[in-house]
């Protein structure tokens, strides 16, 4: 198995998407059914401009695309980005899984000799 | 297995990682502070840990190698930041180069809190990372076994994203 790697600029683009909750949000709703730009607009409380600059980070960081169709721009999420950054956080866990495995070992071994 | 919860927070790129032990606090402590006991558990099975320096106190420094399946050798270093027995301790865990010393970068930030419960001790270690290069590069060196079973997590972890939709 090996650990897809991204470049640094890549990965940094996508953490900073991420950072900020009304585009945790977006990506979010996008990941399951295509939203148009207006339909996401009316969740929340700011501008269609300051929607359609959320999404521009998004965009720039590979979270979603967009398209347009006819009058609207329809923002689709990309999974396998969202994957990747969620891969490293969960393999890393399952490092501490593990760890903590050993130690109950270690930890029964003392009860087993009394 | 006794771990409470994990916690992964992507933004901040934290782990919190929550585990009970029935043992005493001084136990546990014990895990941490004397290199032979670490050595039995900081490296996979597969890649088992030596400490060849462990000055666990304030300012104190570590060095140790986890060892392959093949025999190559990964090598690491701790510089222990701040210690209050049997209660927390903080250190800095990076890379070292072949001779051992640490190589160039940023190291991977732990503190580590254990307090006493009814069952035994409960231990919160709380890992921050710079950036996810980072975070690939310690997966690459302490993560050889399990990982097929982390992978299926995220799957789980991108149905969490759906309900929350």
């Amino acid at each position: 198995m090996v650990i897809h790697e991204a470049s640094e600029s890549e990965t940094d683009r996508v953490f900073q998407a991420l950072s900020d909750a009304t585009r945790r949000d977006i990506v979010t709703r996008v990941m399951t059914t295509e939203q148009s730009i207006t339909q996401l607009a009316q969740h929340y409380n700011m501008s269609f401009a300051a929607v359609h600059k959320h999404i521009a980070v998004l965009e720039r960081a590979s979270l979603v695309t967009k398209e347009r169709r006819g009058r609207e721009q329809i923002v689709r999420g990309i999974v396998e980005t969202l994957r990747n950054a969620s891969r490293l956080l969960t393999t890393y866990e399952e490092i501490w899984r593990q760890r903590t495995h050993q130690i109950d070992v270690l930890l029964s071994d003392d009860q087993g000799k009394g | 297995m006794p771990v409470v919860s994990s916690d992964t927070d992507r933004d901040a790129l934290t782990l919190t990682f929550v585990a009970e032990f029935d043992a005493s606090i001084d136990r546990v402590w014990q895990l941490w502070e004397d290199p032979r006991q670490l050595e039995r558990w900081w490296g996979p099975p597969s890649w088992p840990a030596t400490f060849v320096r462990h000055e666990f106190r304030e300012g104190g420094e570590s060095r140790y190698y986890m060892t392959g399946p093949e025999g190559e050798k990964a090598p690491g270093w701790w510089k222990i930041t701040r210690v209050d027995a049997p209660h927390v301790f903080e250190f800095d865990d990076g890379f070292s180069n072949e001779d051992g010393e640490p190589a160039p970068g940023e190291p991977v930030r732990g503190v580590v809190t254990f307090e006493e419960i009814d069952a035994g001790t409960r231990f919160t270690i709380v890992t921050t990372f710079v950036s996810e290069e980072q975070l690939d590069e310690m997966l690459k060196m302490g993560m050889k076994d399990g990982m097929g079973e982390a992978l299926g997590q995220i799957d789980g972890l991108l149905a969490d994203a759906r309900q929350s939709h």
